[in-house]
């Protein structure tokens, strides 16, 4: 709480925040509903929106990676093969429908450009109940969205550097020959960083 | 299964979400999130904020026949590879995975002082193995010159620092010279990355470590 103590300026913006949270959420509940069809019935429209919405960013996130446009087309389209065959695999639960493509994406991308197996966390034990709660479902939605608005709110320097640890194979020390600030500071704003979307998060 | 005390750090998550770790490192990550809720919850979040960082990007052309291509995939894409199915025991299902099995599967080799390890095989910009330290015995005192984790599968060590049990993660830097000794009671097995070679400090185990690639 002590380090950032709400301003007037941030609690100025806090209804328009609220307001694009709802319309943010319930976009995401589509996104959710759209899997859930592709689950339950092939739902080939379904898909072609969440594919016109989502593979462009994807595309572009692994151009960012530094994967050339081609491969960046060519695994943009694989990632989204994972989504429709996968689709059974999602929780809304626990991710956002963002959130699990970037985990796609992020496995497809050390899978092509570091050519390493990828180990992952062991699944957690099925509950009797297979379908996920919808008010479980709803909070995780919200509070990405707000996760998602935290981020863009992010003084500039610290989103960059965020950015720059996910976009990629560039470690703390890479970051700072890139923008050539001490390493100490890059690690103390990436933390600062944190701090202040967890802070965003409560 | 006693309280985790030892868990890994923002870093280690971040990296584990950004997919910029060394194999060996995600290996270790990995393991020990499954032992642990806490670190599960907050790789949620770092997961999370990979998401939302891909979704703040400009959105790029796709190829003209994008769609369409992939539904193409999707019709001829041959039918999802089995999952390997848990064996019960020791291991969680990560390091099953590259050992092929769980404990009695390990090819473990002595490296002197009665411990043994496994090197386990990942790509080569850092390693990771399974140690066997036998109750009341001590790894030979050692620094590093990169970043060290340490995991316990079963039983316990302890150090200069503190007590390590099962699930606890060590995460030891340049600064740190110890010398790690199992509790008595039980046979202490860990999974230990590293991303630069051990130094052993006095003579002996330097040797012994040419030869055994430690
Ligand atoms: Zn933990």
């Amino acid at each position: 709480m002590g380090l950032y103590g709400p301003d007037q300026a941030r609690q100025s913006g806090a209804a328009g925040t609220k307001r694009l949270n709802q319309t943010d959420t319930s976009k995401r509940m589509m996104w959710v509903a759209h899997v859930v069809a592709i689950r339950d019935r092939q739902d080939r429209e379904a898909f072609a929106e969440l594919f016109a919405h989502f593979a462009p960013r994807v595309k572009s996130f692994l151009m960012k990676s530094g994967t050339s446009p081609d491969m960046a087309e060519e695994c943009a389209q694989d990632v989204m093969v994972t989504l429709w065959r996968k689709a059974a695999m999602f929780d809304p639960a626990k991710a956002s429908v963002s959130t699990w493509i970037f985990t796609i994406a992020r496995n497809r991308r050390i899978d092509i450009l570091r050519k390493q197996r990828r180990p992952e966390p062991e699944d957690l034990p099925w509950g009797p109940e297979a379908e996920p709660d919808q008010a479980d479902a709803l909070a995780l939605q919200q509070e990405t969205s707000k996760l998602g608005a935290a981020l863009a709110e992010l003084p500039e320097k610290q989103r960059t550097l965020i950015e720059k640890a996910y976009f990629g194979d560039l470690s703390h020390s890479e970051i700072a020959e890139q923008t050539g600030l001490p390493l100490g500071t890059i690690k103390s704003r990436i933390r600062l960083a944190l701090e202040r979307l967890r802070h965003v998060m409560k | 299964m006693t309280k985790i005390k030892h868990h890994l750090t923002d870093a280690l998550l971040m990296g584990y979400a950004a997919g910029t770790l060394p194999e060996a490192f995600n290996l270790v990550v990995a393991t020990h999130i499954s032992m642990c809720d806490d670190c599960r919850a907050a790789l949620a979040e770092f997961d999370a904020v990979g998401g939302e960082v891909m979704m703040a990007t400009d959105a790029a052309d796709l190829a003209e026949d994008s769609l369409a291509a992939t539904l193409d995939k999707i019709a001829n894409a041959p039918a999802a590879p089995k999952v390997r199915p848990r064996e019960s025991g020791v291991f969680p299902t990560p390091l099953q995975d590259y050992v092929n099995g769980d404990l009695s599967a390990v090819k473990w080799r002595k490296i002197g002082g009665g411990v043994s390890q496994a090197v386990l095989p990942t790509s080569k910009d850092a390693t990771v193995r399974l140690l066997h330290i036998p109750a009341g015995t001590a790894v030979p005192d050692h620094g590093h010159r990169g970043t060290e984790l340490t995991l316990v599968l079963q039983g316990a060590f302890v150090d200069e620092t503190d007590r390590f049990g099962a699930g606890d993660v060590e995460v030891a830097n340049e600064d740190l010279n110890h010398t790690p000794v199992a509790e008595p009671g039980m046979d202490c097995i860990c999974l230990a990355a590293t991303d630069a070679p051990l130094r052993f400090n006095g003579l002996m185990p330097r040797i012994v470590q040419r030869f055994v690639g430690i």
